[in-house]
C-alpha cells in the first residue's frame, strides 16, 4: 500500500514548523514518529496535501527539569521517555505505561507528543497525562497557549489542537512524597492496544487515602477520570474492602465502545477489576 | 523531488525520491535489497524490520526521505563476504524458521534486543520480540536461537553486532 502524494516539509525549528503549518492551511498533517500516521497514509484513510515532518526539530526531543514539574518535549520517543532518569524518578507512571506501548521497534520511532496529539481512545498515554494533571504546551504562528489534559482530548482521534497548532511538549507536575502510581492494562496479545487501561495515582497520609486520581483508557471516545471512584475514596482508610467497593463505580458515567475485542458490558467489568488492582498497586508503593 | 543520501549496509547511495516512497520500497525496488520483505504493511508484523542508526524500525512505517543522512542496516548487511552473523547461524542451527518470511525481521529485532541486553532470559526474549509475528514455529526455536546467539556473542564480544 502506497500513500497518496503529498508535499513534504522538513523544518529544523519550532518556528519553521509553525510557519509551515500556518502556510499550509487545513490540508496539512504533522508527522511525528509516524507509527500511527504512516499506516493511515498507506491505507489512504488520511491524505493530506502537505506533511510537516518534525523528525529534525531537535529542540522538541528535550526532557527538562523545571523544578516542581518536568517538561517532556513532544518528539521525545517512547524509547527515550521510558529510560529517562528524570521521568523514571519524577513521573514513574509515564515510564511504566510507556513501556507497555506497542513493541520496541515502534517505541524507537513513536513519540510521547504524537501519542497524545493522535488522541486514540485506546492509547495508553492520554489517560496517564490525565491522571497526572499534565498540561499540553501548544504553539502556532499566532502565539502559544497551555491546554490542561482534561481539555485536550476532545473526541475519538480528536484533540483540542487547531489545524495550524503544534503540540510542542507537555508539562507534568512532579508528585511529592507519599504518592504512589500504577498503570494497569488489559490487552489480548503482547503488542496490541489496551482493551481497557487504568492510570492511577494515590497519596497516602498515614493509613488513609489523602488524594487519589484514576483515569481510564478506552472507556469512551476520549480518556476519562473515574470521578465517582476518586470521590468515594478521599480520606478513607486504606483497605482492600475500601478499594473494592470504590472500584465498583469505575464505569459510572462512561460510554465504553463495543468492538471485536469486547462489548461495552465486558469493558465496564474490566474497568472495575483493573481499577481495584491499580489502586492496590499504587497505594503499596 | 527531494534528494537523499543514505548509507545502506555500508554503501552510500544518492537518489531522488518521491516523498511518499516508503523505506522498505526504496530498499527493495531501488536498491534491489529484497532480503527485507513486506509483510503485513500495517506496522504490525515486523517482517520488514531494519536498523536505522542502530535501532530497530519497521521500514514500512518510515519514509525513505526520513532516512536522509542516516545509516540503515538490513539483513543483507549482516554477513559481509558471505560469512553468517552469529544470529543468522543460530537461526540456522536451531531451525528457528519454517516458511522463513518473518526471519529477516526476527533476526534484526533479535540483534537489537541483544544490543540492549546481552544475556536475556526466555521471558525477556519473548517480550523483546513482541513486535515480530511468526505464524509457523510457535516461537520455541526462535527463542532457542536467540539464546544460542547471545551466548556465542558474549564469548566473542570483539565481533561487531552490525555491519
Amino acid at each position: 500500500m502506497i500513500p497518496a502524494g503529498f508535499e513534504y516539509v522538513r523544518p529544523e525549528s519550532v518556528d519553521e514548523a509553525v510557519s509551515a503549518l500556518a502556510e499550509a492551511g487545513e490540508d496539512a498533517k504533522v508527522l511525528a514518529g509516524g507509527q500511527s500516521l504512516m499506516p493511515l497514509l498507506r491505507m489512504r484513510l488520511a491524505y493530506p496535501e502537505v506533511l510537516v515532518d518534525l523528525d529534525r526539530v531537535a529542540e522538541l526531543r528535550e526532557i527538562r527539569d523545571l523544578g516542581d514539574a518536568l517538561f517532556i518535549g513532544a518528539m521525545a520517543t517512547h524509547h527515550q521517555v521510558m529510560r529517562d532518569p528524570l521521568v523514571r524518578r519524577h513521573a514513574p507512571l509515564i515510564a511504566q505505561a510507556t513501556a507497555t506501548v506497542a513493541d520496541p521497534a515502534t517505541r524507537h520511532r513513536g513519540t510521547f507528543g504524537g501519542a497524545l496529539a493522535h488522541a486514540d481512545p485506546a492509547g495508553d498515554l492520554p489517560a496517564v497525562a490525565l491522571a497526572l494533571d499534565a498540561v499540553c504546551n501548544v504553539r502556532s504562528a499566532r502565539g502559544s497557549r497551555d491546554v490542561p489534559a482534561a481539555d485536550f482530548f476532545v473526541d475519538w482521534l480528536t484533540s483540542a489542537l487547531e489545524p495550524d497548532e503544534l503540540l510542542t511538549g507537555v508539562t507534568v507536575p512532579k508528585l511529592g512524597p507519599g504518592w504512589g502510581t500504577h498503570y494497569e492494562k488489559f490487552h489480548r496479545t503482547a503488542q496490541s492496544w489496551a482493551v481497557v487501561g487504568v492510570a492511577c495515582a494515590v497519596r497516602r497520609e498515614r493509613d488513609a487515602v489523602a488524594d487519589v486520581r484514576v483515569a481510564l483508557t478506552n472507556m469512551g471516545a476520549a480518556p476519562v477520570r473515574a470521578t465517582a471512584v476518586e470521590r468515594s475514596l478521599e480520606g478513607v482508610p486504606v483497605s482492600d474492602g475500601a478499594f473494592r467497593s470504590a472500584a465498583e463505580h469505575a464505569a459510572d458515567g462512561t460510554a465504553p465502545p463495543g468492538d471485536l475485542h469486547g462489548s461495552p458490558d465486558y469493558r465496564a467489568h474490566l474497568a472495575q477489576v483493573l481499577t481495584r488492582r491499580a489502586l492496590t498497586a499504587a497505594s503499596a508503593r | 523531488m527531494p534528494r537523499v543520501r543514505i548509507k545502506v549496509d555500508g554503501v552510500t547511495y544518492e537518489d531522488e525520491v518521491e516523498p511518499r516512497l516508503l523505506l522498505v520500497h526504496y530498499l527493495r525496488e531501488r536498491l534491489g535489497k529484497v532480503g527485507t520483505p513486506v509483510g503485513c504493511d500495517t506496522t504490525n508484523c515486523g517482517a520488514c524490520t531494519v536498523l536505522l542508526d542502530g535501532l530497530s524500525v519497521k521500514s514500512c512505517s518510515v519514509l525513505a526521505v526520513q532516512a536522509d543522512g542516516r545509516e540503515i542496516t538490513t539483513v543483507e548487511g549482516l554477513g559481509p563476504g558471505g560469512e553468517l552473523h552469529p544470529m543468522q547461524r543460530a537461526f540456522h542451527t536451531e531451525h528457528a524458521l519454517q516458511c522463513g518470511f518473518c526471519t529477516p525481521g526476527m533476526i534484526m529485532a533479535s540483534i537489537d534486543l541483544l544490543r540492549e541486553n546481552a544475556d536475556p532470559s526466555e521471558a525477556e526474549i519473548r517480550e523483546g520480540l513482541e513486535g515480530n509475528l511468526c505464524r509457523c514455529t510457535g516461537y520455541q526455536n526462535i527463542v532457542r536461537a536467540v539464546r544460542r546467539a547471545a551466548e556465542e556473542m558474549r564469548q566473542a564480544p570483539e565481533r561487531e553486532v552490525t555491519s
